[in-house]
């Protein structure tokens, strides 16, 4: 009944250094190849029931591991241990074919599962009202959207129950009303027994519907434990590193493309976000965090003010201050003075999402009366989920709820 | 053994494998205006042409048949209808898990169903033809009377041929993308090289020797001879296209079974 383990299982991909060296392998008996090793040494086992969820970056393994265990590939050394029936929705769709209808990718996927045709079409009314996808079951698959194939595939795998349901990311391209849908039969069938193995890149959706996540990283199993202690680990360690690395490459081709302006009488010379003097990009909600500016005089200027705007994803003003509002502006800079401004917010109040910093240098409390340098999207960064509770918007305003009264 | 629980697992899949077969054969031609039609067309345009072009010049080397009403054209179809056969079956046979990829990398089931489909959807392809050919036999009272059981000796044999060369071609041009474009090339040269729309007699004597390395030629020499002579094929010819069936068959088991866990890596 639905349980499943996974024995050192270690998968490596052929790599040959041409084209040719495959047949001079395959002739001659000696190996060629180098070994491009995609997953090492896997142990973990499946209760009956459990609801696994699988988390890491993109390649870190998870999708070939869960090939591994439908059997569609085979694993370089380990064993893999399952018993019971299972239905896998891999990537998209089933493997279903473009030119015949929806109907007829139905029953292949049902037989693939192993049903008799019979049993397909009793349960291909219940398919059908599943997918909804109305008159386009007799139409040819090439014809549908990426969501209608996977509403479809979604429904021949779940027509029936089965012990291991297998679900990797797929259910991304459904849309909110399908996805609550497909969640709602999802978690029916592991209340029945179903052993569910989830990969998704939603810790909400892996948060309520697991009750033990993995996470692997580079190929690794990291982490096995509940789904809040491994998520919170993810967020912290793989995912910062990962996303401080790629804001860091996308501020860099801003960069080099944004144009600034000003006249030029002080100038920006760097910019950074930090926490505990190490400068990050990922920054958990309700933390401590240092906007660090570092300008230089080109002139002699009578007054220095240093601004910081915050701005959301799409642009809105979110929050901003400068020196003069706070009665420390510089006064009677010489020329290649250097003036640092470190911004310090003891809390980042900031709702989850993604952010830009723009940084100017004028006179007085505005760039109207003097603009010296102003740039936009100075720098970006991400607010992830902290210790605050859940909140919407770009403000997590620390709120408590003293009395609930009960009428 | 191995190949004993591929049976089986086959077997288990049947729903698949004929689901399948039906699938194909009603997209390609329930969806179509003339439907069987078109299973019938490409062959038949093919007679046609050949029938014009050559039967005027091939007529005197059919030795025998002088008086025979349609007697090129019987010659003609027993060659080309079972070469068509060959031809077909190899071909998709070819391609089959390149172009199965996204099933394969999908879904776990026995890889030995597809060639299955593929082998059973010509045959029915197949079927269709020679049914009318031998209604037309029957009609212009060219029947080959007993000899005509020699059928299923002669069609056993050319299809585990096929079918043992498909599988090892077939799990060969995943590794190796050449193979498709190569048996292409082969088989246009293998049809040619085939006293299919021309006579052996025809041929000079030298070229005749060589011909003698063409496994092929008893095979379709006993399809000629059944059709257009009524007579019992030689079978002793067919022995050594016997050996090498045998032999393409372990080696495409051998192949297929060895790789086959590693085709999903190569799609």
């Amino acid at each position: 009944m639905g349980y499943l383990k996974v024995h050192n299982v270690s998968k490596a991909y052929k790599r040959y250094p041409d084209k040719w060296a495959r047949l001079g392998e395959w002739i001659i008996g000696r190996e060629c190849h180098k070994k491009h090793w995609v997953l090492r040494d896997i142990s973990f086992e499946v209760n009956p029931g459990e609801a696994v969820g699988i988390i890491g970056s993109n390649g870190a393994g998870k999708s070939t591991l869960l090939k591994i265990i439908t059997g569609t590939t085979q694993p370089t050394a380990g064993a893999i241990e399952v018993s019971g029936h299972i239905a896998a929705l891999l990537e998209l769709g089933m493997g279903f074919h473009p030119d015949f209808t929806g109907r007829q990718n139905a029953y292949m996927g049902g037989q693939i599962l192993g049903l008799h045709t019979e049993q397909i079409s009793e349960l291909m009314p219940e398919i059908e009202a599943f997918a909804e996808i109305g008159d386009y079951i007799d139409q040819p698959m090439r014809t549908y959207s990426s969501g209608m194939q996977v509403r479809l595939a979604f429904s021949v795998a779940t027509a029936m129950r089965p012990d291991i349901l297998i679900v990797d990311e797929a259910l991304s391209v459904g849309d909110s009303y399908f996805q609550h849908k497909s969640f709602a039969r999802i978690r029916k069938f592991r209340d029945q027994g179903t052993t569910l193995l989830f990969v998704s890149h939603s810790p909400d959706a892996i948060k309520a519907l697991c009750n033990r996540a993995l996470l692997i990283d580079g190929g690794i199993l990291y982490r096995d434990d509940h789904p809040d202690y491994v998520l919170d680990y993810y967020n912290a360690i793989i995912a910062k590193q990962s996303v401080d690395y790629q804001i860091k490459q996308t501020e860099l081709e801003i960069g080099k493309k944004s144009t600034r302006s000003g006249n030029g009488k002080a100038s920006i010379e760097a910019v950074d976000l930090q926490q505990q003097e190490e400068s990050v990009r990922v920054i958990r909600s309700g933390d401590s965090a240092v906007i660090s500016v570092l300008a230089v005089s080109r002139d002699y200027i009578d007054e220095l003010t240093v601004g910081i705007l915050i701005r959301d994803r799409v642009g809105n003003d979110i929050f901003g201050t400068n020196t003069f509002y706070h009665d420390c502006s510089m006064n009677k800079l010489a020329p290649n003075a250097r003036v640092q401004a470190r911004f310090y917010f003891e809390n980042l109040y900031l709702g989850v999402g993604s952010y830009s910093v723009t940084i100017a240098l004028h006179s007085r409390d505005s760039h109207v009366s003097s603009n010296y340098d102003w740039l936009d999207q100075a720098l970006v960064f991400q607010v992830i989920p902290g210790d605050l509770p859940r909140s919407i918007g770009v403000n997590a305003m620390p709120v408590q709820i003293k009395e609930l009264l009960q009428p | 053994m191995i190949k004993l629980v591929m049976f089986r697992s086959l077997w288990q899949y049947r729903g698949f494998v004929w689901g399948s077969v039906l699938r194909e054969f009603n997209s390609k031609y329930r969806e179509s205006l003339f439907g069987v039609f078109w299973a019938v067309a490409g062959p038949l345009t093919m007679i046609i042409i050949y029938t014009v072009v050559f039967a005027q010049l091939m007529r005197p080397t059919l030795p025998g048949h002088e008086s025979t009403p349609f007697a090129f054209s019987i010659y003609l179809c027993a060659g080309v209808i079972t070469w068509g056969l060959f031809s077909e079956m190899l071909g998709r046979m070819n391609n089959v898990f390149l172009e199965n990829g996204n099933l394969i990398k999908k879904a776990n089931f026995p890889r030995i169903c597809l060639p299955t489909i593929v082998v059973i959807s010509a045959f029915i392809n197949f079927a269709i033809l020679f049914g009318i050919y031998l209604f037309f036999l029957a009609i212009i009272g060219h029947w080959p009377g007993w000899p005509v059981f020699s059928i299923l000796p002669l069609l056993a044999l050319q299809l585990l041929f096929t079918i043992g060369l498909g599988v090892m071609l077939g799990t060969l041009n995943v590794f190796f993308r050449d193979v498709g474009q190569i048996t292409g090339v082969i088989l246009q040269f293998w049809f040619w090289l085939t006293p299919i729309v021309y006579t052996l007699q025809a041929l000079p004597e030298n070229i005749r020797k060589l011909m003698a390395f063409n496994p092929l030629l008893p095979l379709i020499n006993a399809w000629q001879t059944l059709f257009l002579d009524r007579a019992w094929p030689d079978f002793m010819s067919l022995f050594p296209l016997l050996l090498l069936t045998l032999l393409m068959l372990w080696l495409g088991a051998w192949l297929f079974l060895g790789r086959v866990g590693e085709l999903v890596d190569e799609l």
